[in-house]
C-alpha cells in the first residue's frame, strides 16, 4: 500500500460528568449496555409471570399467601383469579417481546457492536440514539404502571381521569387481559370488556406507541450508520454477518413499526375518543349493547396488527442468526459455508416477513385463495431459512470445533431455530392451522423459534461479547452449566407443548380442571412446570456470572477468542472513540479462518494483504484480495 | 485453496470498478466504505448522513401514513355510516400555500449552493412562513368544520379526516422546527470546511424533507377529496 495506512491521530475526549457518561450518554457503546441492561431487567418480569402462570394451571385454586400481599386485588386471599392470569398472558407477551427480544438483540448488541464492526467511531445520529433508549425506557415504565393501573388504588388514582373507574373495578386483574395481540373489539371498549380492560389497556396502547416511536428512532440511526459510516475498504460483502442481520432487522422494524404505531392511535381513538375504527354497531358485551358505536371493523386491527407482528418475528431472531453465524465460524476455525447465499438468505427472510402476516389470520374468515396465497408465501421462508441452517451446518462439517459457551449457545441455536420452524411448515397450512389454531403447538412453534432461539442467540452473544464490553471473561463452568440445564430445560418446557396442542388444549385458559377431554394431561403439565421452574431458576447463575465476572472474571486481552473482525482489533473495553481516533483499514472478508499457508490460523480484517501467501501459492486472486480498487 | 477464504471472493469483479462496490460499495455514489481520497475527521464526518438519514426517515413517515390509508380505504366499505363532507374551501387556500412553500424552498437550497447565503436565509424565513400559513389555514378548516358540527367522532370519515390533517401536521410541525433551526444557524460564521458541509447536508434534507411533506399533503388531499 503505497497511502499512508492511518489518518492522522485526532481524539474524542469522554465527557467528564457521570450523569452524560452513564445515564444521558451519546457514546453508543453506553447505550448499549443500557438496553441490554433494560432487557435484563424487563425479563425478570416477564420471566417470573412464566412462572406464576405454570403454577397456577399446575395446581389451580391454591392459596400463595406472598400473592396475597403483592396483588391483593389480582390474587384475593393468595388464590390467583381467572383474570390475574389472562393479565399474566398478556403482559408475560408484551414484556418479552418488545422489551426483551427487541431490546437486547437491536438495541443492545446492534448498538454497541455495530459501530464497531464497520469501523466507526459512533452511530450517526448520537443524539437520536440517546433519545432512542430514553423513550423506550419510558415506554417501560408505562407498560409496567399498565400492570397496576386497576387493581392498585395508589397507582389507580393517579389515572383515574384515563379510564373509567381506573381502580374501582377490583375484580382481580394486575392489567390487561387481552393478550399482547390486543384484539379489538373487546380491547376497544373499555371497562365493560372486562377486569383490567380500562385505564390498563390505554396505558398499554401508549407504552406501545411510545416504544415504536424509540425504535424508529434506532432503526434510522442503525441504517444511516451502516451505509453512510464505514471505514476504508469495509465494502458491503465485507462485513461481518451480524452487521447484515442488524441491518435487515433495522428495515424490518423502519416499515413495521409505523404500521403498528398506526394501529394503536387508531385503537387509542376508539377508545378515548369515541370513534369507531373497529368497533362495529350493535356489538352485545357484558349484558348490554354497546352504544354510539357503529360500523367499525375488528379484522382491520388484525391486518394492522400483523402487518407489524409477522416483521416483528424476525426483528426478534434475525439478530440471532447474525450472532450465531459469526459465533460458529469464530469457534469452528473455518470460513461461513456460503458467505453470500447467508446474506441473501437474511435478506430474503426480511423481505418475505412482509408479505406473510395473514397465515395469523386463517380462521379470521379471509377468502380462501387469500389464505392459499399467504400459506405459499410462507411456506417459502423455509427456503432460505434452510438456506441458513445447512450453512451453519456447513461450517461445522469437519472443523476442530472449540466448545465454548458461546460456541454451545450458538449450536443451541441452530438447535432450537430448526425444532421450531419445522412447525412453521406445519401451521403454514391453512388445513392444518385450522385445528392447532390457538392451541399448545401454536404456543410451542412460537416459543421454541422466535422465543427462545433468540435467547439463546443473545446468550451466546453476551458470553461472546462480555470480554469486549468489560474487559473480563465470564466464567466458562458456570457459562456450561448454565447452557446444559437451560438447553435440556427449554425443550423439557416446549416438546409437551405440542402434544398438549394436538389433544387440542387451548391457549390463554386460566384453568382446565372442567375439560374432560384434557383429563390426561395432567401429569404433561406438572413435568413442564417442574421444567419451567428449574430453567427459571438455573438463569439466576447467569445473573451471577454476568454480574460477578464484571468485577471478578480473569482478565481478557485485546481478542481472547481469537477472533477476526474489528472490534477484537481494540483494546476490551474499547476506548471512548472506539479506535482512539485511527480509522482502521480493511482488506480482507470477516471470516478469514485456517487460511493455508498463513502464519496463524485466523486473519484480521485490517491485516494488509498477503500477496506472498497467495503468490505462494500461485493464486492471486484469493482472500478477498480486490480491496485494492483505490 | 486459498480462494475458498470466504465467500469475498465471489464479488471479485473482471472489471475494474464494476456493480455496487464501484458506487463506494453501498449503492450511493461517493460515500461510505472503500473511499479513499480523503482522510481524517473528513473522511469520518460525511454530510451524505443528513440525507440518507432523511430518506430513512421518510420510509417510516410513509409507512405510518400507507397504514392509515389503508385503514381509510378499508373502513370506507366496511360501513353503511360513511359520510364524506363537502370540502371546507379554505384547504385550496392550504394547498396552494405548501405548494409555493416547496417551490420557495427549492430556491433556499439552491441560494446557499451558489454561496448567496442572504438569498438562502431570505427564502428560508419565506418559507418557514408559508409553512406556518398553512398550518393556520389547517386550523382555519377545523374551526369551520367543528362549527358546522362536524366533529371527530361523528363520523368515521370524519375521524379520518382530522386524523389526517392532525398526523400531516404533527410532522409538518417538526419540518418548521427544522426550517427555524437553520434560520437559526444562519446568522453564525462556519470557518471550517466541515461545518460547510454539515449546513449544505442539513439544507439539503430539510429540503427533502419538505417536498415530501407538500407530496404528503397533496396524496392526502386527493385521497380525501377526489377519491371515490
Amino acid at each position: 500500500m503505497a497511502e499512508a495506512t492511518h489518518a492522522e491521530v485526532h481524539r474524542h475526549e469522554p465527557p467528564k460528568g457521570f450523569i452524560r457518561k452513564y445515564i444521558f450518554s451519546l457514546d453508543h457503546k453506553v447505550i448499549g449496555i443500557q438496553y441490554i441492561l433494560l432487557a435484563l431487567t424487563a425479563v425478570v418480569f416477564g420471566l417470573v409471570m412464566s412462572v406464576l402462570m405454570r403454577m397456577n394451571l399446575t395446581w389451580p385454586g391454591t392459596n400463595w399467601p406472598i400473592l396475597a400481599t403483592l396483588f391483593p386485588t389480582g390474587a384475593p386471599g393468595g388464590v390467583m383469579s381467572d383474570a390475574f392470569y389472562l393479565s399474566l398472558v398478556t403482559m408475560h407477551g408484551t414484556i418479552m417481546v418488545f422489551f426483551v427480544l427487541t431490546t437486547a438483540p437491536q438495541g443492545g448488541f446492534g448498538n454497541y457492536f455495530l459501530p464497531i464492526q464497520i469501523g466507526a467511531d459512533d452511530m450517526a445520529f448520537p443524539v437520536l440514539n440517546m433519545m432512542s433508549f430514553w423513550v423506550t425506557f419510558v415506554g417501560f415504565l408505562v407498560l409496567i404502571l399498565a400492570i397496576f393501573a386497576e387493581g392498585n388504588v395508589t397507582v389507580g388514582l393517579w389515572f383515574a381521569k384515563l379510564g373509567e373507574s381506573a381502580w374501582a373495578g377490583g375484580s382481580g386483574t394486575v392489567g390487561p387481559i387481552g393478550g399482547w395481540t390486543g384484539y379489538p373489539p373487546l380491547s376497544a371498549l373499555g371497562k365493560i370488556a372486562g377486569p383490567g380492560q380500562g385505564a390498563g389497556v390505554n396505558l398499554w396502547i401508549i407504552s406501545i406507541a411510545i416504544f415504536c416511536i424509540g425504535s424508529l428512532l434506532g432503526a434510522l440511526n442503525f441504517i444511516t450508520t451502516l451505509l453512510n459510516m464505514r471505514t476504508r475498504g469495509m465494502t458491503l460483502m465485507r462485513m461481518p454477518l451480524t452487521c447484515w442481520a442488524w441491518f435487515t432487522t433495522a428495515i424490518l422494524a423502519l416499515l413495521s413499526f409505523p404500521v403498528l404505531l398506526g394501529g394503536g392511535i387508531l385503537l387509542l381513538l376508539d377508545r378515548m375518543a369515541g370513534t369507531s375504527f373497529f368497533i362495529p354497531g350493535g356489538l352485545y358485551v357484558s349484558g348490554a349493547t354497546v352504544p354510539l358505536h357503529n360500523g367499525g371493523s375488528p379484522l382491520l386491527w388484525q391486518h394492522l396488527f400483523w402487518f407489524f407482528g409477522h416483521p416483528e418475528v424476525y426483528i426478534a431472531i434475525l439478530p440471532g442468526m447474525g450472532a450465531t453465524s459469526h459465533i460458529l465460524s469464530t469457534f469452528a476455525r473455518k470460513p461461513i459455508f456460503g458467505y453470500r447465499a447467508m446474506v441473501f438468505a437474511i435478506f430474503a427472510i426480511g423481505m418475505l416477513g412482509f408479505f406473510v402476516w395473514g397465515h395469523h389470520m386463517f380462521i379470521s374468515g379471509m377468502s380462501p385463495y387469500s389464505a392459499v396465497a399467504f400459506s405459499i408465501l410462507t411456506l417459502s421462508i423455509g427456503v432460505p431459512s434452510a438456506i441458513k441452517t445447512f450453512n451453519w451446518l456447513g461450517t461445522l462439517w469437519g472443523a476442530k470445533i472449540r466448545f465454548t459457551t458461546p460456541m454451545l449457545f450458538a449450536i443451541g441455536f441452530v438447535s432450537l431455530f430448526v425444532a421450531g420452524g419445522i412447525t412453521g411448515l406445519v401451521l403454514g397450512q391453512t388445513s392444518l392451522d385450522f385445528f392447532f389454531h390457538d392451541t399448545y403447538f401454536v404456543t410451542a412453534h412460537f416459543h421454541l423459534v422466535m422465543g427462545v432461539a433468540s435467547i439463546f442467540g443473545m446468550f451466546a452473544a453476551t458470553y461472546f461479547w462480555f470480554p469486549k464490553m468489560f474487559g473480563r471473561m465470564m466464567n466458562e463452568n458456570l457459562g456450561k452449566f448454565h447452557f446444559w440445564i437451560t438447553f435440556v430445560g427449554v425443550y423439557a418446557i416446549f416438546v409437551p407443548f405440542h402434544a398438549m396442542g394436538m389433544v387440542g388444549m387451548p391457549r390463554r385458559y386460566a384453568q382446565f380442571g372442567e375439560y374432560e377431554f384434557l383429563k390426561n394431561t395432567h401429569p404433561l403439565v406438572m413435568f413442564v412446570t417442574v421444567a419451567a421452574i428449574i430453567t427459571a431458576a438455573v438463569q439466576l447463575v447467569f445473573y451471577f456470572n454476568f454480574f460477578w465476572s464484571m468485577f471478578k472474571g480473569q482478565k481478557a486481552g485485546d481478542n481472547p477468542w481469537e477472533a477476526t473482525t474489528l472490534e477484537w482489533n481494540i483494546p476490551s473495553p474499547p476506548p471512548h472513540d472506539n479506535f482512539a481516533g485511527v480509522v482502521p483499514e480493511v482488506y480482507r472478508g470477516p471470516y478469514e479462518f485456517s487460511v493455508p499457508g498463513a502464519p496463524k490460523d485466523f486473519m484480521m480484517q485490517t491485516e494488509p494483504e498477503a500477496a506472498e501467501v497467495a503468490a505462494s501459492l500461485g493464486e492471486g486472486s484469493g482472500n478477498g484480495g480486490n480491496g485494492h480498487r483505490h | 485453496m486459498a480462494a475458498t477464504v470466504t465467500g469475498t471472493e465471489q464479488v471479485i469483479d473482471t472489471t475494474v470498478g464494476g456493480g455496487l462496490r464501484s458506487r463506494g460499495g453501498n449503492g450511493f455514489p461517493k460515500n461510505g466504505g472503500g473511499r479513499h481520497d480523503e482522510g481524517g475527521d473528513s473522511f469520518r464526518f460525511s454530510a451524505d448522513r443528513y440525507r440518507i438519514g432523511v430518506w430513512v426517515a421518510i420510509g417510516s413517515i410513509l409507512m405510518l401514513f400507507v397504514a392509515l390509508a389503508s385503514s381509510y380505504i378499508v373502513r370506507s366499505a366496511s360501513g353503511n355510516d360513511w359520510q364524506p363532507i363537502a370540502m371546507p374551501k379554505v384547504l385550496w387556500l392550504s394547498t396552494a400555500l405548501i405548494l409555493i412553500s416547496s417551490i420557495t424552498m427549492e430556491i433556499s437550497r439552491r441560494s446557499l449552493k451558489h454561496q448567496r447565503d442572504a438569498g438562502y436565509g431570505r427564502w428560508l424565513l419565506i418559507t418557514t412562513a408559508l409553512g406556518l400559513g398553512f398550518l393556520a389555514s389547517q386550523v382555519f378548516a377545523w374551526r369551520q368544520l367543528a362549527r358546522q358540527g362536524a366533529y371527530l367522532a361523528s363520523n368515521p370519515y370524519n375521524s379520518f379526516f382530522y386524523l389526517f390533517t392532525a398526523a400531516h401536521g404533527l410532522h409538518l410541525c417538526g419540518g418548521i422546527l427544522a426550517l427555524s433551526y437553520l434560520l437559526l444557524r444562519t446568522t453564525r460564521k462556519r470557518r471550517t470546511v466541515e461545518g460547510e458541509l454539515r449546513r449544505a447536508g442539513a439544507a439539503d434534507a430539510a429540503t427533502i424533507y419538505w417536498h415530501f411533506m407538500d407530496g404528503l399533503w397533496v396524496a392526502l388531499f386527493f385521497l380525501l377529496f377526489f377519491w371515490k
